[in-house]
């Protein structure tokens, strides 16, 4: 009788093989394999990404589409012979500068929250909120710069696009602030922790993309 | 799952139950109707039109009492011929087939075939649905604003678009267009970001997405479309908003003079600028209305072919493939604009390439019901209406997609033919067929089908009379948006064939009377529907007709199997419902 070296009484049951279903790996517990809204204990849904995340970037794919037009018109006007280039105003450069201050600052917020510093995410958060309204403030500023040198949304197709982008940026970062005082509300009242703070982290990529979209249009607006 | 469970949800009154609801059973319904008034609205313009155009500059002194300024005299002014033709086109394209398609069947089904028990967002959902109204009622204010509805067409092509004093209807009518079609693109979104999120992540156990009816890939695939595509065209219509009242010259060119000799103070931009936009949009636009008319057809001819569907993986992919080729077409409807001609070869190419997913779709129809014991209900009929309409308008379009053919046929009657067989005919059909098919699970009630025979057999028939002849026409040159035919002597050989048009058309609108009145008769007095009328797989005949507020009883459906087995060998009954356990079929 050879030796045995293992213990071959119990028999290796392979891991049972799960039916694919969706998108992506089934992180979900074997009785449950749906996404249904079902409230059960232990429920978890099939998809990967919850649902507020897919709606953020399904509003991005929208937002970046909506750019996309603006650009497109944009590149093909570069080319009309009536095209005249104007100066962009100085206090641009002041805002790029505050907004991407204000990107540290929301990743902050995000980091804290995360790891249920609260005390500490409550000052970050002021502090991109108050950053993000100085950096609408200034661009009024660099609207009014524009027309003290007599440069209108209608003087050139360039500064029709300057007033346009700068402006439906705005709006969209305007949004964002809302965005930040819904979510600063929970934060004050200390509702998220290190294992609750999906309102924070959508906010933050949220934020972090407009701050992307205002280097894309400030890079377009100066070089083409 | 038997009984009809409530679930506790306590009884809503009448208002909060059926008009401002977050149910989307109730939502589809309401896009559905609202969708059937635009319709006829949309549908006694084109009537208008084909009195003018067969016979031109005859007295019609009743309806200068409707239409005081339009048939000032008794006959009707040129200027508001162009504004038929605007307002049909937007009223219908948008309006109808959008909204019945995409709003109406996507609301009411997504929920009932994935086993959910409502939209991901309900409240953005019933937002979605007012603001789409909000929108109609906008539209149709341009009917009524002060210089009369827009005249550019439904492209709203600039710069007749973007310079207000162009025309009378490009003031006040031009401006309500464009706030319109804004509403509606951001109404689109709302929806389209509700069906995306429902689909991904709220079916219920089992529900993979392999297993999902065709009609849901549809409706899934048409809402990233829609996600893709409506922001540009709001891009166009902000800078377009902006060259109205800002001054700004971005679809102007310099030097441009209205009618009266003015020089207009604009300067320097594009007017083709505006259809590269308005087509990247356009051209998706047509497939956001043709992808859910194709699931919802695909569905129906399998029910009723008593077939499992030829081909699904190939349906799911050629619906992905077009879905991405639309995006890449847009040029063809430019052939004529001065583009490079080997930018036109591409667009050709790309244009003609949609002809093999489309063909792939078209074979699997037909491979489905070959053989097949086919059961010739009214949605079965409306179902092989949307085929045949769909090959016919099809193969013109590939005429169209030539740009070596298409110059010639560029702007003439054999374009207005060939779009409304394909995108116009084809997704009624569809429509049809859904409405007839789902119209039991709407509201608990049968439509009598004897009306609707009737109802299939005089639309056949009338739209091939009235599209067909159409090709011929434009063929022998008429052009597109005229007012007055007679005004050219080599269109003397077709006044004939604008009369057979024109009365074709009628009976064709008298015969949609016909479907309006047996649709609201059977809301009240048709026969009571039972579960599953059509012995058909789907989730959403396993509830009661009309299902409950949640949909589904205490417990959400488990799916065991896809939503295609017909006649499977073995089994009880030629059908297997997606909830039926496979041990279950087996031991019958």
């Amino acid at each position: 009788m050879p030796a045995i070296t293992e213990d071959t009484t119990t028999v290796r049951v392979p891991e049972p093989i799960q039916p694919r279903d969706g998108f992506g790996p089934p992180p979900r517990p074997p009785e449950e394999d749906g996404g249904g809204e079902d409230p059960r204990p232990g429920w978890r849904p099939a998809f990967p990404v919850s649902r507020g995340r897919l709606v953020l970037w399904l509003v991005l794919t929208v937002v970046v589409m909506l750019f996309a037009g603006f650009s497109s018109a944009y590149i093909i006007l570069r080319g009309a012979p009536a095209w005249q280039n104007v100066a962009l105003p100085a206090s641009l450069w002041a805002n790029t500068f505050v907004l991407l201050a204000s990107s540290v600052t929301m990743e902050w917020t995000r980091r804290r929250t995360v790891e249920g510093h609260t005390a500490s995410a409550k000052k970050w958060m002021a502090a991109t909120a108050a950053l993000g309204a100085a950096f609408l403030g200034g661009q009024v500023l660099a609207w009014m710069e524009l027309a003290g040198a007599g440069v209108y949304l209608a003087s050139t197709l360039h500064s029709s696009f300057l007033y346009i982008l700068t402006g439906m940026h705005g709006l969209h970062l305007a949004g964002g602030i809302a965005a930040l005082a819904y979510v600063s509300a929970g934060v004050f009242r200390n509702r998220y922790s290190a294992a609750g703070h999906e309102p924070v982290t959508l906010c933050a990529t949220y934020w972090h993309f407009m701050d992307g979209l205002w280097v894309y249009l400030f890079l377009l607006l100066m070089l083409a | 799952m038997t009984t009809h469970d409530e679930h506790a949800h306590p009884e809503l009154g009448f208002w909060r139950k059926y008009i401002f609801s977050t149910d989307h059973k109730i939502i589809g319904i309401q896009y559905i109707i609202t969708a059937m008034a635009m319709a006829v609205v949309g549908g006694v313009l084109s009537m208008l039109m084909r009195l003018q155009l067969g016979w031109p500059g005859t007295l019609w002194p009743s309806l200068e009492n409707i239409f005081p300024t339009g048939f000032a005299g008794g006959v009707m002014e040129p200027g508001f011929y162009l504004s038929l033709v605007t307002m049909h086109g937007t009223i219908m394209v948008f309006f109808l087939f959008t909204a019945v398609l995409t709003g109406g069947f996507g609301n009411f089904l997504i929920p009932l075939q994935i086993g959910a028990r409502d939209m991901a967002f309900p409240l953005l959902n019933a937002l979605s649905y007012w603001t789409f109204l909000l929108s109609c009622i906008t539209i149709l204010g341009a009917l009524f604003a002060t210089g009369g509805p827009p005249l550019g067409g439904w492209t709203a092509y600039a710069p007749l678009s973007a310079v207000p004093a162009m025309g009378p209807g490009q003031g006040d009518g031009m401006t309500l267009w464009i706030v319109a079609i804004a509403l509606f693109t951001a109404s689109g979104l709302m929806g389209g970001l509700n069906y995306v999120t429902t689909l991904l992540t709220m079916r219920t156990k089992g529900m993979s997405m392999m297993r999902l009816p065709l009609t849901q890939w549809a409706l899934f695939i048409t809402a990233i479309l829609g996600t893709l595509a409506f922001p540009v065209l709001l891009a166009a219509g902000i800078l377009l908003t902006f060259d109205r009242i800002g001054g700004t010259s971005f679809f102007v060119p310099a030097g441009l003079f209205l009618a009266d000799g003015t020089l207009i103070d604009h300067s320097g931009g594009h007017p083709l600028l505006w259809q590269h936009l308005f087509w990247f949009f356009g051209h998706p636009e047509v497939y956001i209305v043709l992808l859910p008319a194709m699931g919802i057809a695909s569905d129906i001819l399998s029910t009723f072919a008593r077939k499992p569907i030829f081909s699904y993986k190939m349906m799911v992919y050629s619906m992905s493939a077009i879905a991405f080729l639309s995006f890449i077409v847009w040029g063809h409807h430019m052939f004529l604009s001065g583009m490079n001609p080997l930018l036109g070869s591409l667009f050709t190419l790309t244009t003609l390439l949609i002809a093999i997913p489309s063909a792939v779709k078209t074979f699997n129809w037909i491979g489905t019901i070959l053989g097949a014991r086919i059961q010739f209900t009214v949605p079965m009929l409306f179902a092989l209406g949307f085929v045949s309409t769909f090959i016919s308008g099809g193969l013109s379009g590939i005429f169209l997609g030539t740009s070596a053919s298409d110059i010639a046929m560029h702007d003439t009657y054999f374009v207005v033919g060939h779009f409304h067989l394909v995108m116009a005919v084809a997704p009624l059909f569809a429509a049809f067929a859904g409405i007839y098919f789902w119209f039991p699970k709407m509201f608990g009630r049968m439509m009598n089908m004897t009306a609707g025979k009737v109802h299939f057999w005089i639309s056949f028939v009338g739209v091939n009379c009235v599209f067909m002849t159409m090709h011929a026409s434009g063929v022998a040159g008429h052009l597109r948006r005229i007012y007055d035919p007679t005004q050219y002597a080599f269109l003397e050989p077709v006044y004939g064939m604008n009369q057979f048009i024109s009365i074709s058309a009628f009976v064709l609108g008298a015969a949609q009377i016909l479907f309006l009145v047996n649709f609201f008769a059977s809301i009240w007095f048709g026969p009571k529907a039972s579960v599953n009328p059509w012995n058909a797989t789907t989730l959403e005949w396993t509830v009661p007709s009309p299902p409950g507020h949640g949909n589904f009883g205490p417990e959400l459906p488990v799916v065991e199997r896809w939503a295609f087995d017909y006649s499977v060998p073995g089994a009880k009954e030629d059908f297997v419902m997606q909830t039926e356990a496979p041990a279950r079929v087996e031991s019958s």
